[in-house]
């Protein structure tokens, strides 16, 4: 069996109407999976860039690559490679906090993680943590015990380090 | 300028000459427009034969087949068609009205997201939602539609932008970054193509209808002659490579000629020009032409290695890149390596006579093969003619040689029934001084019947020819080898009487029923310059030798009917071609 590995797949593409669901659109009809997806402004007027995190062998990436290139509204994809490029991803998690104790305790955790406490309730605690991907996941299980509310993640947005394209 | 003006100056501007269309609540301001307007426009009696009738159109003569509907049903009957031209890389222009830009979004009385529908079934789509978008959008949309991969565009277009003033000004660019279509050929990949084939001692080409597509028959021939090399087709592909030629060994595949599946298994060197590897044309994949290299030419990079794994791809246009690539061998073979012999291109032709199929019958009721001989004897090589889907398709494309491009046209990729008929119109509007002759079953025929009218009323002359054996066909063919003879739901009944039903709309009806009838028949309607419609009757038993789905190539079941009275063993493996070094 072929290889399966994680792809970090970055494209710039027009920024109209409809560019997302043409995307989306291909990777349900080819059947290829949408780990995650971050759509924002890029450096260029008038133009996005879509980061999607897929998993596959070299087959159905090349496909994927292919595929999004025919896309008349995609103007550049490129395969990030994973030696060479740096991923980060925003996460916000609302905690309940039953005492003082337990609040002084998520807070010196979120410290640790460089996260930051946005919001204040007298239930709940809300923390702010940006960071990889796995960062994230070893906050959200040590912050798992105190009974998490509410997670609401981003995705990850990536980059290639220095002049690597 | 209003909008509406503006579509149709931007299609004139285009060069379009026709229509095809069904006007609507919010087509109202475009048509008001067409009624002073000199833009041909046929009216055809459902919007699916528009959309037909526009790749029709394209198919037969190369240029950007336009048709219209109006929004929400006008626009999902559109989409079988769009379907059709966007599996057979056929460039037709859609233009389905849409609801008032304001209404967009309140399920408003004929609304239908027509844009996300024709989103995975056009090559690109448009929204317009202002008037001044309009000609930008027509020109790209040509340009999209026709060039590179061609393939087919929608643009929605909501009522009140065609109702919008705006200041016409023709300086719009076309602007899309992200579309460049390769044309050349990368030099190295050519390179090792034409090392490969000379190394080859046993090569076969496959051509595909990306050769129709770019014209590159010539090109393909000349190929064919430098490497010696025989040629097999794909359905796309049938009429890029002279089917009369000795180097011709006919269609290849589910439903291929028996040398042509042979051949493609035995081959050392397969190149690939022009052809997606459809599942009806490979058979089981893991088996496909496993003795050879196999090289890729294509305008789609993302066909390369889609379906089939390849040893040396080139994307580029195939008649640029086989002009390369016939210098690039020209080139090496002066130098000294050999290539194929005349001993391959020998053994093949000894083995095209032993299984060259049969189409003499005498009986009655007609043997489609007799039928199809009596056509082939009655047209001129110019005549275009169409197929539908199913059983009558695939005779035509085994039995019926096609000796020239855009003269065999047939829903290959999607196998839209319903399609021959109005595809024969448009290829009858887009080139009146051919004959065109649709051959359809009588199952695929009545699911466009109504269009007759059509035929009649704008004087088209083409001749139908219903292959009518009462039955779903192909169907009930899978159904008897395949499902132990349970013929469900596939009998079609007795009704209708299709010389009435040519009759009741003022078209010429005929019936066949003999030997030597059709030849006659045939004549004289083409002869009449009328639309005619005959009536077929023919065998109901008659079955194609098929290779059952999920096998190789070579498992063909079903007895193989050839010409000669007494078919010896067909030979198979030709081993001593290239191992004594010749």
């Amino acid at each position: 069996m072929d290889e399966k590995r994680i792809h970090v797949i970055s494209a710039l593409v027009l920024n109209k109407p409809g560019v997302l669901q043409r995307v989306a659109g291909l990777f349900t009809r080819r059947g290829f999976n949408i780990d995650n997806i971050t759509v924002g402004a890029s450096e260029q007027e008038n133009m996005a860039r879509m980061t999607i995190i897929s998993h596959g062998d070299e087959n159905v990436l090349e496909q994927i690559i292919k595929q999004l290139n025919k896309l008349i509204d995609v103007v550049k994809v490129r395969d990030l490679d994973p030696e060479n490029t740096v991923k980060r991803e925003l996460c916000l998690i609302k905690i309940s906090t039953s005492s003082e104790k337990v609040r002084s305790e998520i807070i010196q955790y979120a410290n640790i993680f460089r996260g930051r406490i946005i919001d204040v309730s007298p239930e709940t605690l809300t923390v702010e943590i940006t960071g990889a991907p796995e960062k994230i996941e070893a906050l959200i299980d040590l912050l798992q015990g105190f009974g998490i509310k509410q997670i609401a993640r981003t995705g990850a947005t990536a980059i290639s380090r220095g002049m690597v394209e | 300028m209003k909008g509406s003006e503006a579509i149709i100056k931007s299609l004139q501007d285009q060069g379009v000459d026709v229509v095809f269309g069904y006007p609507g609540g919010v087509l109202l301001p475009l048509y008001d427009e067409l009624y002073d307007s000199d833009l041909k426009h046929i009216l055809v009696r459902h919007e699916q034969c528009a959309a037909h009738a526009a790749d029709g159109y394209a198919r037969a003569s190369g240029k950007v087949g336009v048709c219209i509907g109006t929004s929400g049903p006008g626009a999902t009957n559109l989409v079988t068609g769009i379907a059709t031209a966007h599996m057979d890389s056929s460039p037709i222009l859609a233009i389905a009205g849409q609801v008032a830009t304001g209404l967009i979004g309140r399920d408003a009385f004929q609304e239908v997201d027509t844009l996300g529908l024709t989103m995975p079934i056009t090559k690109h789509n448009f929204q317009a939602m202002h008037a001044d978008e309009i000609p930008g959008i027509i020109k790209s949309s040509f340009y999209i539609a026709n060039t590179g991969r061609p393939g087919p565009v929608a643009i929605d277009l909501p009522k009140d932008v065609q109702e919008e003033e705006f200041d016409y000004k023709n300086d719009f660019q076309i602007d899309l970054p992200g579309y460049k279509p390769t044309k050349k050929g990368h030099p190295l990949q050519i390179k090792k193509a034409s090392n490969l084939i000379l190394n080859s001692k046993k090569p076969v080409i496959l051509a595909g209808g990306g050769v129709i597509i770019s014209e590159s028959s010539d090109e393909l021939m000349e190929l064919s002659k430098v490497i010696n090399a025989p040629v097999t087709t794909t359905l796309m592909g049938k009429g890029s490579f002279s089917e009369d030629h000795p180097l011709s060994i006919g269609m290849l595949g589910m439903h291929g000629r028996k040398v042509a599946n042979m051949m493609v298994d035995e081959c050392d060197c397969l190149i690939v020009i022009g052809c997606r590897f459809s599942d009806r044309t490979t058979g089981k994949v893991d088996e496909f032409a496993p003795n050879a290299k196999i090289i890729q030419i294509d305008v789609d990079p993302a066909e390369i290695g889609k379906n089939v794994s390849i040893d040396v791809p080139i994307v580029g246009d195939a008649k640029i890149v086989m002009s390369s690539l016939i210098k690039a061998i020209e080139k090496l073979k002066q130098k000294k390596q050999s290539g194929s012999s005349s001993k391959w291109t020998k053994y093949i032709s000894d083995f095209k006579i032993n299984c060259t199929p049969r189409l003499s019958y005498e009986d009655v009721p007609l043997k489609p093969q007799q039928v199809i001989k009596e056509i082939r004897n009655t047209l001129d090589d110019e005549t275009i003619v169409t197929t539908d889907v199913g059983q009558n398709q695939m005779w035509m494309a085994h039995y019926f040689t096609t000796k020239i491009p855009r003269t065999f046209l047939s829903s290959g990729g999607l196998g839209t029934m319903g399609f021959g008929f109005p595809a024969a119109m448009g290829a009858k509007v887009a080139l009146p001084e051919n004959d065109v002759v649709a051959v359809c079953g009588d199952g695929g025929f009545l699911m466009v019947s109504q269009d007759l009218a059509t035929i009649k009323e704008y004087d088209i002359p083409v001749v139908i020819c219903v292959l009518d054996n009462r039955y779903l066909g192909m169907v009930a063919q899978w159904q008897k080898l395949f499902y132990n003879k349970r013929i469900s739901h596939t009998r079609l009944g007795e009704v209708p009487d299709f010389v009435k039903l040519a009759e009741a709309y003022g078209v010429k009806g005929e019936r066949v029923k003999k030997p030597g009838e059709m030849e006659e028949t045939l004549k004289s309607a083409l002869k009449s310059g009328e639309p005619t419609l005959i009536d077929v009757v023919i065998d109901p038993d008659e079955i194609l030798p098929m290779v059952p789905p999920g096998c190789g190539i070579t498992e063909i079941v079903g007895e193989y009917k050839v010409e000669r009275e007494v078919p010896g063993e067909i030979p198979y493996r030709a081993p001593h071609i290239g191992e004594d070094g010749d």
